[in-house]
């Protein structure tokens, strides 16, 4: 690196761990590094630090502390809830989803394909949204479990899956949601609620990476994916991670505190940087409506240059942001969200998602909208196309 | 992280002959907005000597897209037609110092562009594909040709459809085009003298599986005083026997996964399928 100062607007890729939550782990590295599960009071002392967790990840679910497992990641609680659903109703095999899950849903789904489930795949309409009649007619007697995420990884897109929920259990499926990029930014009260299952992930909100939790509520019958020890009341195996739990139990004491300024500050600096881009740049398009996103999060497609591009100059520039139309092999495929969403190919090729955090200042946000017109004005000048003067304006949806 | 060479960043921070040349002797124009990258190659050439005298490139596409589409520029530029005509995807491969194999591709869009300039300045007729006499066009969605995927296969010895499709992009689109590409590499390594188990008679076919069971994996069983035997194939199903103290052992089951599967489909390919009684 050529300067030190990072701008670090990716932060649906993974978080800044918090002061905080690195101070309360730290005693965990150290003395407390007792096993909760010892009957001697040196590990055992060590258990109610894992129950205060508990309860403080439940207060930002609104859920009581029984109803919570920790695990490792957000894709061990989503294999976790489909494969429970597929055990408890094993008559029943058939899932629904949506098209533009994170992987961690999407790919189970395809395996649970070539072993032998059927699997619906919801599409969604130009605005990532899913239509609730649908996910309706979608349902059948045999469906075991219905996943739909809560907000999308590479738009922001939130889904309506309080309803949906609603519609699944009148039909008699169980529901499950991947929170991951929801948690800690937008409100979530499973108390009020048809969610059976949600997964959450650690790292998405200023917790280490390694850490997660699946909620499962109490009347929902449940078959654990790791079988072994009596850790998490039967329902996850293995020695707890105790240092990390504690992380993530502060912050999502952090996070219940913090979900007004995640939507108000950071709301802010996101609607700044995405009416910057469209002030500044022409022929770029904000993907999703502004206000059915979280609060953090812009997609945006910059017509005739590629993402990769965009993604590396700005690297360059210290700044780190991610790009969904990856040309990762020689299949050179556009994000499959993008496309899910009919994002038109003269643009789709040159999407790159900013994702932003309370740590983000306006002045981060004015150097990085400085140096996007630079980057995409250089590879505009590079690119075969950019002469053309085209018959769109700006696009955006509010 | 993609990991690039210094000289593909070195390129792609600050790329040489960015532009389109005004009246241009020859020009080339390769891939689709679809397919993410495009690469349109602009040439000055004197008449008398054939030499480059200058070349520009746009191109639209990735970080070695951009690297590629420069270090071309560069290569040619002071060369004759029939010099640059020589310059393969592997030389710009080469001169960036190696690329990523998902990105090979990029370079063969440099080599192309060149090719399709030079037919130009020849006075054939510029198409943005160019589909010659007698080929065919294998991969619909990227216009990829039987010849070029055949030409892929023998300058970088591809092996798998991955393989191709990382070079070529053939197959990276809808997929339809596999099963074609299959082919295409399977009848080309037949060809060169490696038959595939599939096309193999079944004497041939239990004459290899015993070679293989009686030379690499039987030695390696021994020790554990046990063996296994051929007892019968079945298309591309092989079904085999545990004998000695293999017979029953609790461990069969991994051995067979991690020794003699692994053995087998390493030497005759990945599409076979192991039975055990």
């Amino acid at each position: 690196m050529r300067k030190n100062r990072i701008y670090y607007l990716d932060n649906n890729a993974t978080t800044r761990v918090a002061d905080e939550v690195y101070e309360a782990m730290l005693p965990f590295f150290g003395n407390l590094y007792g096993n909760p599960s010892s009957m001697h009071h040196f590990g055992g002392q060590v258990q109610k630090y894992i129950n205060e967790s508990r309860e403080k990840l439940a207060a930002l679910l609104g859920a009581s502390s029984q109803e919570i497992i920790f695990t490792s990641c957000g894709s061990e609680s989503d294999s976790t809830a489909i494969w429970s659903a597929l055990r408890v109703c094993p008559e029943k095999k058939h899932i629904v989803t949506t098209r533009v899950e994170h992987p961690a849903v999407l790919s189970l789904a395809k395996h649970l394909e070539k072993i032998g489930y059927e699997v619906t795949y919801l599409p969604v309409d130009n605005d990532g949204n899913i239509d609730l009649d649908e996910l309706r007619n979608s349902i059948r007697e045999d469906t075991a479990i219905v996943s739909v995420m809560w907000a999308n990884n590479e738009t922001g897109v939130i889904c309506p899956v309080e309803e949906a929920a609603e519609i699944t259990k009148s039909k008699g499926a169980i529901f499950h949601t991947d929170a991951v990029q929801a948690a800690g930014k937008v409100p979530i009260n499973m108390a009020n609620s048809a969610i059976d299952m949600l997964s959450v992930s650690g790292h998405k909100f200023h917790a280490p990476k390694g850490v997660g939790a699946l909620y499962v509520r109490k009347s929902v019958p449940f078959s654990p994916l790791i079988i072994g020890g009596h850790q998490e009341n039967g329902r996850r195996a293995g020695t707890e991670n105790v240092p990390y739990i504690v992380g993530l139990g502060k912050a999502a004491e952090l996070a219940a505190k913090n979900i007004e300024t995640e939507n108000s500050k950071v709301s802010k600096l996101r609607d700044k940087l995405e009416n910057g881009i469209l002030k500044k740049i022409d022929n770029a398009r904000i993907n999703g409506k502004r206000d059915k996103r979280t609060p953090n999060t812009t997609n945006v497609s910059f017509k005739y240059v590629e993402g990769e591009s965009i993604l590396i100059m700005l690297s360059e520039e210290n700044i780190a942001v991610s790009t969904g139309s990856a040309c990762s092999s020689g299949s050179m495929e556009p994000s499959h969200v993008l496309l899910a969403m009919n994002v038109p190919k003269e643009y789709v090729h040159g999407s790159i998602r900013f994702s932003l955090s309370v740590y983000n200042t306006e002045e981060e946000v004015d150097y990085v909208l400085d140096k996007l017109t630079a980057v995409i004005k250089r590879l505009r000048d590079m690119s075969p196309f950019s002469d053309e003067k085209s018959a769109f304006g700006n696009e955006v949806h509010h | 992280m993609w990991n690039y060479s210094e000289k593909v960043y070195e390129h792609f921070r600050n790329p040489r002959n960015v532009g389109e040349i005004e009246n241009p002797d020859a020009v080339g124009e390769v891939g689709s907005i679809v397919c993410g990258d495009v690469l349109k190659l602009t040439l000055k050439i004197d008449k008398q000597t054939e030499r480059i005298l200058d070349a520009k490139f746009k191109t639209f596409g990735c970080t070695s897209a951009i690297a590629s589409s420069s270090v071309l520029t560069e290569m040619i530029i002071g060369k004759t037609i029939n010099e640059a005509a020589k310059i393969t995807n592997k030389d710009i491969v080469e001169y960036l110092g190696g690329l990523p194999k998902q990105k090979i591709h990029c370079s063969v869009m440099g080599a192309e562009a060149l090719e399709a300039a030079i037919k130009n300045y020849r006075g054939e007729k510029l198409e943005k594909i160019y589909v010659g006499e007698g080929e065919k066009i294998v991969c619909e969605c990227f216009q990829v040709t039987d010849t070029k995927i055949l030409k892929a296969i023998q300058n970088n010895n591809l092996k798998t459809v991955e393989d191709v499709t990382n070079f070529t992009k053939a197959g990276g689109g809808c997929g339809k085009c596999k099963g074609e590409i299959e082919k295409i590499l399977k009848d080309f390594w037949a060809q060169t003298g490696r038959k595939a188990f599939a096309d193999m008679t079944i004497v041939e076919k239990v004459k290899q599986v015993e070679n293989i069971l009686g030379e690499v994996i039987n030695p390696k069983l021994k020790g554990d005083g046990g063996w296994i035997e051929l007892v019968d194939i079945e298309g591309m199903k092989i079904k085999l026997r545990f004998l000695g103290m293999c017979a029953g052992c609790p461990f069969a089951g991994d051995t067979l996964k991690n020794l003699v599967e692994r053995e087998l489909k390493r030497k005759l390919g990945q599409n076979i399928s192991i039975e055990a009684e």
